[in-house]
């Protein structure tokens, strides 16, 4: 597992200068340089395109140190030797603290826009906090014209990413406009667009390959609302969704199979085709131990293996009714052979392992293996394919 | 440490009070009823279930509790979308009408060289100019299809057998295309032939202009050719043949076959299917025997009873069931209209179960001689003698005339199943059709005595077997919702 997240091991800057996002450059002339966020990634050979900002590793701290006195030197860890040309990290001068914000690598990057959710879901893995964040979305318009326009997915998450309003709608336009051709995914719980003014603003961002991921966990409003944890989020997600339609915008709705899912999933099935027929993908999602729910794990986690049935039968309803389908976040020894050809490598690279089983298994390279976090509960019947 | 609130937090009190939504429901068997919401979405439940839910008696705990909510049986204080999801869906189902007909028939030649003796209106005879339509009937014709606002239309070629007067096919095809380079509508053009006269040039013309090939084939040699007789006895060698050709030509997918259900098939399911299947084709469409044209007169009709169909239907769609096990993949297509019609959120607007009643405004027909009738049925019944259904003439009428008619606004009217005796009540009802044709023919008005009418106990029974068939068993419940879409 990739650290995304730690300490710098020193760092030549007043302690009072306040955080910044730094793009790392390697050589003098990038495509679109910025004086303000480029930094140069200093790996022992000289091509100093003149940042103001520099950043190295502990083993060319004493060279870096001469070379570049007169700037603002940043040295990391070994862990963090992973990164490169064009990756993206904030780095707070006050506790020296460094956090990737984008990986040029990744399959995947998520930007996280708020920590505030007016949901408290059993099973969230990041859990709400009721901070003022607005920083976080500000830092997200600063970093966005830093992206290389070839990035190949995007993602807005949150806390609830529509809770911060203009912000959002903010970021959204300077993904359309200095990421027009990258697909931008938002997860959102989906209330905020209950209100259709707020649905027909989103639309009208015009980024072309915008969509955005809606959690429903049960054609039943009373369980669904436990699950969030809200009275009422059930009607007003649905009602949003109705709106996102409504509008011509591209919705996925993502299921969490887990104890108080998984015997609803066929109604669920049923109350998507017959009642959100337009929705552009399903996908149904296994549970990642991590955040909350390691809090609830008496409430949620369940063998997959024992669910397999009703998982089985919820993907080949919604497939014979043409409805897109996806099962992410599950092994496919796990999974009824039926619906292998669902099942997709989901996991972001950087937390995704497998187990000491799945050395021998034929079925390797096509399955989407664990969460790292899953060591803490694992299916009982993880079996190689011969 | 963050608190999360149990689930019963979120629960209505048990003894909660709901209210009833409008559904219907009609018995199943001895122990189950069938109850469908306003969208035609079904539920099946015990008697003593439905009884509870109807005297507000049904404990929220109940299992059938949610699954009536969901659907929108009933609406209680734990959500305020029923009725707003509801009237989506209904729009959704009605949608088709607002883009009114798509179908559009053209008799060009009622002539035939078979002389099938179900065969409800073709000539044996030479003369051109009595039995075929003239190039400005039907241009006419086309003026008038192209005047309807449906964005997709589909020419059929009728007979008759069509393909005896080809030259007419050639030039409403060329002048088709040639009106839709302006119109711009998503076009299509059959021809429904027996394929006994096809040659290669009218294949290769089919295939320029991406003409599909709809052909009758009744069943094994021995049945096909005593239902159809010609000269030369060899009907079925013929459609045979035509058929391999014209899927080498077109593609194997552009090429359909009709059966046509005579008392000799009766006994005979398995061997249709087989026939079927050994040729290749994705499924069978097991029809009734039509009460109208020569049928009638020649006693065809009366032959056999609505029982006995049903039993041939049956057996047929239990044989198609058991192909489908077995591993070969074979639709019937009947029961996939009903079926999307219980299934999915859409309407398959096929003419004979429609309501309001699919004539005219779904399909309608132009005749050689340059009238316009509602349905291919209707004309049929023209020839028997009653031209009840007789909506105007090319020549003479305009489009506002022709489908403003009161021959067409009447029946489709009088005969809206969600108003007529017994289909109001019927739990059926969304899966059902009002057809007025069949009901003017065999009762003599537009809405029939239901308790008697053929078309009623066949559908009803077909319906309830399809709701059985899946309520015992789910793979062919996934079975039958693939066939759906
Ligand atoms: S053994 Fe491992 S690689 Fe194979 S299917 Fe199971 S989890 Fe996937
Ligand atoms: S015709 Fe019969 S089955 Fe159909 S709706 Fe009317 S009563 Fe019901």
């Amino acid at each position: 597992m990739l650290r995304l997240s730690g300490f710098a091991s020193s760092a030549y800057i007043e302690q009072s200068a306040p955080r910044s996002a730094l793009r790392l450059v390697t050589s003098p002339t990038g495509p679109n340089p910025n004086p303000n966020h480029d930094a140069y990634l200093f790996r022992g050979k000289t091509s100093d395109p003149g940042c103001q900002w520099v950043v190295t590793f502990e083993e060319h701290q004493a060279e870096a140190e001469k070379l570049f006195s007169d700037r603002r030197l940043i040295v990391l860890p070994d862990y963090f030797s992973y990164l490169g040309e064009g990756d993206v990290i904030r780095f707070a001068p006050d506790r020296k603290a460094v956090r990737v914000l984008f990986r040029k690598e990744a399959n995947a990057n998520y930007f996280l826009v708020t920590e505030r959710c007016n949901h408290l879901c059993l099973m969230c893995s990041q859990p709400p906090k009721d901070v003022d964040d607005r920083w976080l979305a500000r830092e997200i318009i600063d970093v966005l014209p830093l992206l290389p326009a070839t990035t190949p997915f995007l993602g807005i998450t949150g806390g609830e990413p529509t809770l911060v309003g203009e912000d959002f709608f903010e970021i959204l336009s300077c993904a359309r406009d200095h990421l027009p051709s990258t697909p931008i995914h938002i997860l959102s719980n989906g209330r905020t667009f209950k209100d259709r003014a707020f649905a027909q603003r989103y639309q009208a961002i015009g980024h072309r390959r915008l969509s955005v991921g809606i959690p429903i966990y049960s054609a039943d409003p009373e369980v669904h609302d436990y699950v969030v944890q809200s009275k009422g989020a059930f009607d007003e997600t649905i009602r949003g969704i109705m709106n996102l339609k409504a509008v011509g915008a591209e919705v996925e709705i993502r299921v969490v199979v887990h104890k108080q899912t998984y015997a609803g999933l066929a109604d669920l099935s049923d109350f998507i085709f017959r009642n959100l027929t337009f929705v552009d993908h399903v996908t149904f999602m296994g549970l990642e131990i991590t955040g909350f729910t390691r809090a609830n794990m008496d409430k949620l986690w369940m063998d997959p293996y024992d669910y397999r049935s009703e998982l089985r039968a919820a993907v080949q309803y919604l497939a014979a009714a043409r409805i897109n389908v996806s099962v992410y976040n599950h092994q496919l020894c796990l999974l009824d052979g039926s619906i292998h050809q669902y099942a997709k490598r989901s996991i972001s690279d950087w937390k995704n392992e497998y187990a000491d089983e799945c050395a021998s298994c034929s079925l390797r390279n096509r399955c989407g293996g664990f969460f790292s976090s899953s060591s803490l509960a694992r299916s009982s019947h993880i079996a190689a394919f011969q | 440490m963050t608190r999360f609130a149990p689930a019963s937090d979120f629960r209505r009190p048990v003894d909660d009070t709901y209210q009833l939504a409008y559904f219907r429901f009609s018995p199943l068997d001895d122990e189950r009823y069938v109850l469908t919401n306003q969208a035609g979405e079904y539920l099946v439940l015990p008697r003593a279930v439905l009884a509870s839910f109807v005297k507000h008696e049904l404990p929220s705990t109940h299992p059938a509790y949610s699954r009536l909510r969901s659907r929108q049986f009933l609406f209680d204080a734990s959500s305020n979308l029923g009725r707003d999801l509801l009237a989506l869906k209904v729009r959704t189902k009605a949608k088709r009408l607002e883009n009114f007909t798509s179908l559009h028939i053209m008799v060009v030649s009622l002539r035939c060289e078979h002389s099938c003796p179900y065969c409800q209106v073709s000539r044996q005879s030479e003369d051109r100019s009595a039995f075929d339509m003239s190039e400005e009937t039907a241009e006419k014709a086309l003026a008038l299809i192209f005047q309807s606002p449906s964005p997709a239309i589909k020419i059929e070629f009728q007979g008759g057998e069509p393909l005896l007067n080809f030259p007419l096919i050639q030039h409403v095809v060329r002048r088709g295309e040639e009106i839709n380079q302006v119109a711009g509508r998503s076009l299509q053009f059959v021809i429904t032939t027996n394929l006994a006269v096809v040659t290669d040039e009218i294949l290769e013309f089919c295939r320029q202009h991406s003409v599909l090939i709809s052909t009758s084939l009744d069943g094994p040699a021995a049945l096909h050719n005593a239902n159809r007789p010609r000269p030369g006895k060899n009907s079925y060698e013929l459609a045979v043949a035509g058929i391999h050709k014209a899927r080498n030509v077109l593609g194997h997918e552009r090429v359909s076959a009709l059966m046509t259900t005579t008392k000799a098939s009766l006994s005979q399911v398995r061997t249709i299917i087989d026939e079927y299947v050994s040729l290749q084709f994705p499924g069978i469409f097991l029809r009734p025997l039509s009460p109208y044209g020569f049928a009638v007169k020649t006693k065809f009709y009366a032959a056999y009873d609505v029982d006995r169909w049903l039993d041939f239907y049956f057996e047929g769609l239990n044989y198609v069931l058991e192909l489908n096990r077995s591993g070969i993949p074979f639709k019937e297509f009947y029961a996939a209209t009903i079926l999307t019609k219980m299934l999915t959120p859409f309407e398959p607007g096929y003419v004979d179960l429609m309501s309001p009643a699919g004539i005219g405004i779904s399909a309608v027909v132009y005749n050689y001689d340059a009238s316009v009738y509602a349905s291919d049925e209707a004309r049929m019944l023209a020839e028997m003698g009653d031209k009840t259904f007789l909506l105007g003439n090319v020549h003479q009428n305009t489009y506002a005339e022709i489908f403003g008619a009161d021959a067409l606004l009447d029946p489709i009217e009088q005969s809206f199943a969600g108003s007529v005796p017994m289909c109001s009540e019927c739990a059926y009802e969304p899966f059902c059709g009002s057809d007025p044709v069949f009901h003017t023919a065999t009762h003599g008005d537009f809405v029939g005595l239901k308790t008697r009418s053929s078309f009623c106990n066949r559908n009803m029974s077909i319906f309830k077997r399809l709701i059985a068939l899946m309520e015992s068993d789910d793979a062919t419940r996934e079975l039958f919702l693939s066939w759906a879409n």
